[in-house]
């Protein structure tokens, strides 16, 4: 989530960011800092190995 | 004799009849020993079992079991329905889950106890009632603390939550809720060998000093905690206060904070002379974040936990929140994230 949200602070509105991680919990920590951040998510997927990929938006200026 | 003079004075207290009352080592046995006994004596009738996805764990894993129909060569499904953001759950979904032909049982909490929401527990009931499923609520959270539905087939509760002895739980049962035991026969068809005296009788007991003063104990703490509700929203930045804000448990509050690693607040809280819990108090053995507040769709890392215990003192709760952001703020300073 912090490196998700540094990356964010300096991307350009509509930029979309992929978070790929090895915790469960960022499934839903992720989508819940984007939801707080006012960014969209796009998606969520379960790769292999336990790999969880969430996608965001950048919507607010940062 | 002891033991049933236990039980009446429980039976009393939760509007049973004393034969509907049993008593198991502990709520995890009660409520295992609930789904499980209930599925398999309602077997020729439903093999799925619908729960909302905030049960306890003990529920979630018995409903995972109970659904798999060990006792039968055909497996049924474990339904869950989810919640709001405030953990309430759906209860159109509920609704329509448990009036799908095939259910056995469903399963829905009175309370939550990691976040303090109460559960429309009547209106789920009389849908259940209506589709002929019978609904265990799980008390566990709540019995001594806010007042009981009448709306329930199964009653589980836990005494160590009102101030009864560990080793000890209740397991109510309506005359009329078929249910068929899947072990061992015992003189205890439902917990094999029974449990201590001396734990069932000061559980009674405690059961009802606690709904004698619940009413006093109910308005302070809930005063308290919506002190410490709008306290931390005002005065902790990124922060989320989870939880219904008024239909609650008197004295739980859970809040997240962004960009904080839970263990490391709870760290710095205890060096500041408070205990807090984070994450899951139900699952707490687990690394996995917790199925509540995932459920909510709320942020699951950087979480506090507050339970406030009948004698706090006001003062004390002040004290909480006057350190308590600078306490936030030394966390996140060692993750560099200021200005995130």
């Amino acid at each position: 989530v912090i490196r998700a949200a540094r990356v964010a602070r300096t991307a350009a509105p509509g930029t979309v960011v992929t978070v790929l991680s090895t915790d469960p919990a960022a499934r839903h920590d992720v989508p819940a800092w984007a939801r707080m951040r006012g960014h969209e998510l796009v998606e969520v997927a379960d790769g292999p190995d336990g790999l969880v990929t969430v996608v965001v938006r950048i919507l607010a200026p940062a | 004799m002891l033991l049933d003079g236990a039980r009446e004075a429980i039976a009393g207290a939760v509007g049973a009849r004393t034969d509907e009352v049993d008593l198991a080592p502990s709520h995890t046995a009660g409520l295992h020993t609930a789904v499980r006994t209930v599925a398999r004596g309602r077997r020729r009738v439903g093999r799925d079992v619908v729960v909302s996805a905030v049960e306890r764990s003990a529920v979630l894993a018995a409903a995972e079991f109970a659904a798999a129909q060990p006792w039968s060569p055909t497996p049924g499904t474990r339904v869950r329905v989810g919640v709001d953001r405030s953990g309430r759950v759906d209860l159109d979904a509920f609704r329509s889950a448990v009036a799908t032909p095939g259910v056995g049982l469903a399963a829905l909490q009175h309370a939550n106890g990691e976040v303090g929401t109460l559960q429309p527990v009547d209106e789920a009931h009389e849908a259940a009632r209506r589709a002929g499923v019978p609904l265990l609520v799980d008390a566990g959270a709540s019995l001594g603390h806010a007042p009981l539905p009448d709306a329930w087939d199964v009653l589980a509760a836990d005494p160590g939550d009102w101030g009864g002895p560990a080793g000890v739980a209740v397991l109510v049962t309506r005359a009329g809720v078929r249910r068929a035991p899947d072990g061992p026969d015992d003189e205890d068809r439902w917990f094999p060998g029974g449990v201590a005296v001396p734990a069932a009788l000061s559980a009674a007991v405690a059961l009802q000093h606690a709904l004698a003063t619940r009413a006093a104990a109910d308005a302070d703490r809930r005063a308290l905690v919506d002190r410490i509700r709008s306290r931390v929203s005002a005065e902790v930045p990124d922060v989320e206060v989870a939880g219904d804000p008024a239909h609650r448990l008197p004295h739980v509050v859970t809040f997240s904070c962004l960009y904080v690693d839970g263990e490391a607040l709870v760290t710095e809280l205890d060096r500041l002379g408070f205990a807090v819990g984070s994450g899951s108090a139900c699952t707490s053995s687990s690394l996995e974040p917790s199925h509540v507040l995932a459920a909510m769709g709320v942020l699951t890392h950087g979480n506090v936990r507050l339970a406030l215990p009948r004698d706090v003192r006001a003062d004390d709760v002040e004290s909480f929140l006057d350190v308590l952001p600078g306490a936030v703020a030394r966390v996140r300073a060692t993750l560099g994230v200021d200005g995130l």
